[in-house]
């Protein structure tokens, strides 16, 4: 993980994409009385601004996260997002899933059994990072590491 | 001809007997003492909790702080039961004896370079293991009081999930992120610990496993959702299997999948009846029971109780009580312990 701290910046020029639009709220989601059930979009508003580890950008502006790359079904309480690094070789690539995984689980009613996947395909070590991502016992120890939280939560924190 | 045998699935019953709150965070381990009379629970909240019977209800008994830094992820009775050892993602295992009346850290093993992910203690009370993410698996000598270090064993390739001694003999099995189970036994020419056999067959991480009363068979689960089961076959076994390095031989006689939703956590094989039990990410307890009149190299297996919702979140760990047939603890990310009855 050391290397997240790496000062040099491996993608130099990275290529920006449109951000989505604020979300419209309908008349049903206001209205309290009504169950109101986790969707792509929502998990997508809760990720969309963490920020790149080395680029002044969010996560939705490199396209690392996208709407259709989010699976949502609420009723089996299963939360899957699959995102997409930026090169092949990204070596922020586990530091990236490990920030998408805290957010959602700050955010998300502990029910929820959240995957958090690098898009098939997409980076050279896809499955050793998929592995370590979805091992919750190396996750919980690495977020006791308060140097790597640091880290993770400069990612989480909103800009101003 | 074809002899077709109606199989008979005995209809059991698993009842949740009380649930147990006190740990804050998720609970990582349940470990019954050798006699079954008390129960330690061990988690994130760095502390170790001691219930014991009042009546029919299970109480705090004691609460363990202060030995540990960080997430204590696994405890052992010693089988005396005067000794408690803790794992802890210190870096460190704690042992906690109650020579002043109370339980009391005394002794911390210092040498593993990163997180302890489980503890050992073998059948004669005299050696403890210990493994860890940094990938060795160390054993350790107890005399008086004293812990020296016998070996540090460097033969996984990945983080070490899950160490446990046979229940009669000086040997040890270790489970790892590396997919693979490993067999240790000390050499007694050179008193130099080595891997006498590897275990290859899971397609992910082994998280535990757990030998039978006798000892020559192992079940481990997976993150690959499935158990498997093994057998040791010795040198010079009647079935024919080569044991090139004169050594036994183990083999995958059984794989249950199709099961299990999620990565399996932990499992254990009952001493007592022969039933195993699982631990899975999918918040399920299941029970399985090994089929009368099966062949014994190509056992079969029936799930016999599945117990939906078992907890809210992730089962972490499950144990039988050892003096009490159908008894049963289970750990959570719920911050709950759970006690169970199983009767058929």
């Amino acid at each position: 993980m050391s290397d997240a701290m790496s000062e040099n910046l491996e993608n130099i020029n990275p290529k920006l994409y449109k951000k989505l639009d604020a979300r419209e709220i309908t008349a049903e989601e206001h209205d309290e009385d009504v169950a109101d059930e986790f969707d792509a979009r929502e998990i997508f508003d809760i990720i969309r601004n963490i920020n790149d580890p080395e680029h002044p950008l969010t996560l939705e502006e490199l396209n690392v996260v996208e709407q259709n790359l989010i699976e949502v079904d609420d009723k089996r309480n299963k939360v899957d997002v699959k995102f997409t690094p930026t090169i092949p070789h990204c070596s922020m690539a586990t530091l990236i899933g490990l920030s998408i995984r805290v957010q959602l689980l700050r955010a998300l009613p502990a029910r929820f059994k959240v995957s958090v996947e690098i898009s098939p395909g997409t980076h050279f070590s896809e499955a050793a990072v998929n592995k370590q991502l979805a091992d919750k016992e190396r996750v919980a120890a690495a977020l006791e590491n308060s140097m790597l939280l640091g880290v993770i939560n400069q990612c989480l924190a909103p800009k101003n | 001809m074809r002899t077709v045998r109606i199989k008979k699935v005995t209809m059991g019953i698993l009842e949740l007997k009380q649930s147990l709150t006190g740990h804050k965070g998720r609970v990582w381990n349940v470990c019954w003492h050798p006699k079954g009379i008390n129960l330690a629970s061990c988690g994130e909240d760095k502390t170790i909790i001691i219930w014991g019977l009042e009546g029919p209800k299970w109480v705090t008994k004691m609460i363990l702080t202060e030995g540990h830094s960080r997430t204590i992820r696994e405890l052992a009775w010693s089988p005396c039961g005067n000794y408690i050892a803790s794992a802890s993602f210190d870096a460190t295992t704690a042992v906690w004896d109650k020579k002043s009346g109370q339980f009391e850290c005394n002794s911390t093993l210092e040498g593993h370079e990163h997180e302890v992910k489980s503890v050992s203690w073998s059948i004669s009370g005299q050696l403890l293991a210990t493994c860890s993410r940094d990938k060795s698996v160390w054993v350790w000598e107890v005399n008086d009081d004293e812990y020296d270090c016998a070996a540090v064993i460097n033969s996984h390739t990945q983080d070490v999930k899950k160490v446990r001694w046979h229940p009669h003999e000086e040997i040890l099995a270790s489970a790892s992120y590396d997919n693979t189970v490993k067999i240790f036994k000390e050499d007694i020419a050179d008193s130099d610990w080595s891997c006498i056999a590897t275990l290859s067959s899971h397609t992910s991480t082994v998280w535990s496993l757990s030998w039978d009363a006798v000892g020559n068979r192992i079940a481990t689960c997976s993150d690959d959702k499935t158990i498997k089961i093994w057998r040791e076959y010795k040198p010079g076994n009647d079935t024919g299997v080569a044991t090139p390095n004169n050594e036994s031989v183990w083999k995958c006689i059984c794989t249950l999948s199709g099961y299990h939703t999620r990565t399996i956590y932990d499992i254990d094989w009952c001493k007592i009846t022969g039933l195993l039990v699982t631990a899975c990410g999918d918040d399920i307890i299941r029970i399985f029971k090994e089929d009368d009149n099966c062949d014994s190299h190509q056992p079969n297996f029936t799930l016999i109780y599945t117990m939906d919702n078992a907890h809210a979140q992730d089962v972490n760990c499950v144990q039988w009580n050892p003096t009490v047939a159908g008894q049963l603890a289970s750990a959570s990310d719920d911050s709950t312990v759970k006690i169970w009855f199983y009767s058929e």
